[in-house]
């Protein structure tokens, strides 16, 4: 068997043929510019928001609650205006955003350990693995009555109910990340020379990436949800924060406080999720998982 | 652009060891009662530096051949010897880590070597740059084509410092004209580097335009029924009339081998 040099001119010839197969294969799609893609999220929402204040008014005007009960959009956004210049309302969102992000923080170490561990060991998959979805859906605001009686009418009953709430949601994204990671890439891994800890650490931790994400926003979602239950049942004695404003408006029927504090809520549950879709959006793109809007 | 990385004899077939040999090989998948025999009783070797390409029908365990030589599995019965070469194995489908850019793929091989990251970063440059792909360090996977992640997970495959190369119908799902390219590529590198190829193919004249033996195998259970050498010169041609005709002889082989299933 000789082997035949092959002439510069055919190898030339080869390469400029690869790169210009290449050239026409990339032919790809530009993302639109920054102040594009928000203008084109603003408007609909500006309108939306929009006709939800219409109706909201029109209710209002209809005269079936008195105003103590109802507040309009109107008088709520004055209200709303007058907190924000307020220290003490900086002082609850701080209260409350401390409990939150502490709870959600506690939630993801133990989330993770719990997914990294069942998700590696059969036994503890077969014991626990059903106890962790079924953890999840049981609405976290039965845990409470248990919680103050085990803490007392102290942060660590809320704390101990926005955990229980959030870790199982944390860990079984971990779990399904694990599980879905493509067999395709466990053998690349595997012939790449990756056992065990290094497969785990250079493969199977970053395919679970997308699930694990989904999993911290919907354990968030638990999360927030489980601390607000929290701060109405569990008032705690000169600590201001955004479930006891709201408990308090209701006992003193100040509609517009009451009001102005829901949107509150509600406005720091669209930031939070926006974080998280941004992350999610980003990974997609860095992924190749499109459809990515814009 | 293509400096070799190491210094190789001229002669493919120096030595006295072939690179993979297969003595008596059967794989058997579930229990003995209600298994399926997927090999049976395979006797194969491949040389130093010899291109051998694997053909034959759905069901002759082609693909678990090449799982048992890389030891993703293991064999029932026989021998597998590899002395202490390494082996590198490449799928139909890239399989790159769309987590990485395209060179942290490829230094993803590089990691058992005791490099600093600047030295890995520069050595995976370099086998981009054989694969014709030294600007496209910093893309993702899915911003190639296929044509061009596959040729990243060559280039993987490559700086794996594999003496022996499996090849799993690699470019089985490219179109033709990128397919007709990457013969070509492929045949450079493996020159250059006297690399011992095991390549996996359904398409009889992709066989005959790379091997320098083609092996027919039989379906379920997979055996060895022919080995035809081809002895055309280098470099080939998919389309030229010699590889045709040895191409459509080995076809009615392998259809003959398909027929004894219509029962």
């Amino acid at each position: 068997m000789t082997v035949e040099t092959t002439t510069t001119k055919g190898s030339d010839r080869l390469s400029a043929e690869i790169a210009g197969l290449d050239a026409l294969e990339l032919a790809g799609g530009q993302r639109k510019s920054l102040a594009a893609r928000l203008w084109g999220r603003v408007w609909p929402m500006s309108i939306a928001v929009l006709i939800v204040l219409a109706v909201w008014e029109l209710v209002v005007l209809s005269g079936r609650w008195p105003e103590y009960v109802l507040a309009g959009p109107f008088t709520v956004i004055g209200e709303l205006g007058a907190r924000l210049g307020d220290p003490e309302f900086y002082g609850a969102i701080a209260v409350t955003m401390r409990r939150a992000l502490t709870g959600f923080a506690l939630a993801v170490g133990i989330g993770l350990v719990i997914g990294a561990l069942v998700s590696r060991i059969k036994p503890l998959r077969a014991g626990v693995g059903s106890l962790i979805t079924g953890l999840q859906t049981m609405p976290s605001i039965a845990w409470f009555p248990l919680s103050i009686l085990l803490f007392g009418l102290t942060e660590t009953a809320i704390l101990f109910v926005v955990v229980l709430g959030a870790a199982p949601s944390i860990a079984n994204g971990l779990i399904a990340g694990v599980d879905y990671t493509p067999p395709i890439l466990l053998r690349a891994g595997h012939m790449l020379g990756f056992r065990r800890l290094q497969l785990y650490r250079h493969v199977i931790l970053p395919a679970s990436l997308p699930s694990f994400l989904a999993g911290l926003k919907q354990g968030w979602a638990f999360a927030w949800r489980s601390l607000m239950a929290g701060e109405l049942l569990v008032i705690i004695a000169n600590q201001a924060s955004i479930g006891e404003q709201l408990h308090f408006a209701r006992e003193l029927s100040d509609s517009a406080a009451l009001l102005a504090m829901m949107i509150v809520i509600l406005f720091i549950g669209i930031v939070v999720d926006m974080v998280f879709e941004a992350a999610d959006n980003s990974l997609r793109r860095r992924w190749g998982l499109h459809q990515v809007r814009n | 652009m293509t400096a070799p990385l190491k210094e190789h004899a001229v002669s493919r077939t120096e030595g006295t060891s072939p690179a993979v040999r297969l003595t008596g090989v059967s794989k058997m998948y579930g229990t003995s009662k209600g298994g399926l025999l997927a090999l049976d009783n395979v006797d194969l070797t491949v040389a130093q530096g010899e291109f051998v390409c694997l053909l034959g029908a759905s069901g002759c365990g082609k693909s678990t051949m090449l799982s048992l030589v890389a030891g993703l599995d293991a064999a029932s019965a026989g021998t597998i010897e590899l002395g202490d070469r390494r082996v590198a194995l490449m799928f139909q489908e890239p399989a790159l880590f769309p987590w990485l850019t395209v060179s942290a793929n490829v230094e993803m091989a590089l990691r058992a070597k005791k490099l600093d990251k600047k030295e890995r970063r520069a050595k995976a440059q370099e086998f981009l740059e054989i694969v014709h792909l030294g600007g496209f360090g910093d893309k993702r996977p899915h911003e190639l084509s296929g044509g061009m992640r596959q040729r990243v997970a060559l280039a993987r495959s490559l700086a794996q410092d594999a003496d022996v190369l499996l090849m799993d119908e690699p470019f089985g799902a490219l179109d033709a004209m990128t397919r007709d390219l990457l013969h070509d590529e492929l045949e450079r590198i493996w020159r250059e580097r006297t690399l011992a190829v095991l390549f996996v193919t359904h398409n009889v004249r992709e066989a005959v335009r790379l091997g320098d033996r083609v092996i027919l195998l039989s379906s379920r259970p997979g055996k060895v029924v022919r080995d035809f050498p081809v002895t055309l010169a280098r470099p080939r041609r998919t389309d030229s009339s010699d590889v045709a005709s040895l191409a459509a002889e080995i076809t009615g082989h392998l259809r003959e081998e398909v027929v004894r299933h219509a029962r």
